[in-house]
């Protein structure tokens, strides 16, 4: 049996939790102190996933240069760079509000990337 | 100018100083705990402070039960704010609180001015420690940052402040922005931390560095910064147990950036120009279960009382203090809270917050929040009154970047004769 140790993110507390798998399997999660970490370590092992945070530049806006983005859900982690990569052809047209899509479908993932504030 | 002489703009029951995520809980708080008149005075041009650079996630996980990013999180609160009748003034620098008076500060629109109110909650956050404060040798090159700057250049100007950066210090802010840069085509070279241990958050390390192959160099400084103009390099070293660079571990990098993630002081010249007294500990104000700290009717809360980990629990403090100001403002005037008891930073502990309780008016439970002074695996956290335990929880590991907390209720201290200190310690499990 393998047996790998991982710190997880899901929240500020960084429980160190151990996976054990069985020919890419996973058989058994422990050191977690919730569900959301047991979720995390078998993703993590399996098919590790991060939510992208970044700006695009936003035209027509009084108070702001970029406007704060974010994948509106998870997706996976090789794609971090390519995600980033896409959006940076990207620009916002103000007005723009908190959950507006700025992006569909990134590097089809089936995620949107959506604005994290308004730029009005 | 003597106060009274400046022209009186407005009467309030609760001011608060700051309009960050601090200030923002309080005063919405203070409103709902029965304040009518409630005002934030803020000197940014807009609300929610520091929150608005912070565009990553992971804010809000304890107040809302889900991931939001620094600007998802002060519009949550803006936007309560914003449904009550609360006063703010933004591009307002408040240049002084005069206990049992009120405020005088100064704004485009209105020139200098003071109003009056009945009580005072300071929420004006903290402030990087900079780079004269450490003594770094070498030039003085443009391309030394600290990392708050350098995120506000990045997520708010749109702007790059260097390709070849190296970061000094692994606070959170300086993790966070390893990553950053690196996204935005950056190379971070490492993050050196001068201690054995880092001073960020586990999941900053995973996801900020580890994910991005970026080395963290523990027990490491900088002894050099070269450059004519902008930087050109950096001399790293390593230090030995009593934090003294190594003769003969230097190494010279390459880089055009050095950014500061090293500290952060909490802002306390108006609280100390009003006399409030201040814990050298934490940098911030001594205060009571109420957060009202040695001047009556002037009241703390967030990173100006002392330096959170997390926003969650700096608005729950705020709310906490808000609504204690309130209290104070449309209160009798009584005073008398009966004995106070003094909590005391025993074995193990740097500080706490509060200083002291008032077993008779402190709410039925309070939080006592306190950071650790060093690693510590399977350990108990505990608060004693004489040789009675009155309150403990296990911890499998605790560390000094991540803040602590026990709760203490008022019937276990019922007892309590106010000489004996309620004395909190990290022990054996």
């Amino acid at each position: 049996m393998e047996r790998e140790t991982l710190t997880c993110i899901r929240c500020p507390r960084g429980c160190q939790v151990t996976v054990s798998l069985e020919g890419g399997e996973v058989v058994a999660v422990e050191g977690n102190c919730c569900p959301r970490g047991e979720a995390y370590a078998r993703k993590e092992v399996t098919a590790p996933e991060r939510v992208v945070t970044t700006t695009v530049p936003v035209d027509g806006s009084t108070d702001w240069a970029v406007v704060s983005v974010k994948t509106a859900g998870d997706v996976p982690k090789r794609l971090v760079e390519s995600v980033v990569a896409e959006l940076s052809g990207v620009r916002a047209e103000a007005p723009v509000h908190i959950g507006d899509v700025v992006l569909r479908d990134v590097c089809g993932t089936g995620v949107d990337v959506v604005a994290t504030r308004d730029a009005i | 100018m003597r106060p009274e002489a400046i022209s009186r703009l407005a009467d309030y029951d609760v001011a608060v100083v700051g309009g960050g995520s601090a200030g923002l809980s309080a005063a919405i708080a203070a409103y709902d705990a029965g304040a009518t008149r409630v005002l934030v005075l803020e000197r940014d041009v807009r609300l929610g402070g520091i929150l608005n650079q912070c565009i990553h996630n992971g804010f809000g996980l304890h107040r809302f039960g889900e991931e939001l990013t620094g600007p998802e999180y002060a519009a949550r609160y803006e936007r309560a704010l914003g449904e009550r009748p609360i006063d703010v003034m933004t591009q307002t620098t408040v240049l002084r609180v005069v206990p049992g008076q009120g405020i005088v500060a100064v704004s485009p629109e209105h020139g200098v001015f003071r109003i009056c109110c009945k009580a005072v909650v300071l929420a004006m956050g903290c402030r990087e420690r900079p780079r004269g404060a450490l003594d770094i040798p070498g030039t003085r090159p443009a391309g030394v940052f600290t990392a708050g700057t350098a995120q506000h250049l990045v997520n708010v100007e749109g702007v790059l402040p260097g390709r070849e950066v190296v970061i000094l210090g692994s606070g959170d802010i300086g993790l966070i922005m390893a990553r950053r840069l690196t996204l935005e085509g950056a190379h971070v070279r490492c993050v050196a931390e001068l201690m054995p241990y880092s001073g960020g958050l586990k999941r900053n390390i995973v996801q900020c560095l580890d994910d991005f192959g970026i080395p963290l160099l523990l027990s490491h400084t900088v002894v050099g910064v070269e450059g004519q103009g902008r930087v050109s390099a950096i001399t790293l070293a390593k230090v030995d147990d009593r934090l003294r660079p190594i003769p003969g571990t230097e190494e010279r990098i390459p880089c055009d950036t050095l950014l500061l993630s090293v500290g952060l002081l909490p802002e306390n010249e108006l609280s100390r120009e009003a006399g409030v007294r201040i814990n050298p500990a934490t940098r911030g104000a001594y205060v009571d279960d109420s957060l009202m700290t040695s001047v009556p009717g002037v009241f703390a809360c967030g990173n100006v009382l002392h330096v959170h980990d997390l926003v969650d629990f700096v608005s729950e403090e705020a709310a906490h203090a808000g609504e204690c100001a309130a209290r104070y403002a449309m209160g009798d005037g009584s005073t008398d809270t009966g004995v106070a008891v003094t909590v005391v930073a025993g074995d193990g502990v740097r500080y706490t917050v509060p200083s002291s309780l008032h077993p008779r008016t402190m709410p039925e439970a309070v939080t006592l929040r306190f950071r650790v002074t060093g690693v510590r695996e399977h350990c108990r956290l505990s608060a004693y009154l004489g040789n009675e335990r009155v309150s403990t929880r296990r911890r499998d590991i605790v560390v000094p970047g991540e803040m602590q907390e026990l709760k203490v209720r008022a019937e276990q201290l019922a007892s309590a004769g106010g000489d004996e200190p309620l004395t909190v310690v990290v022990e054996g499990a």
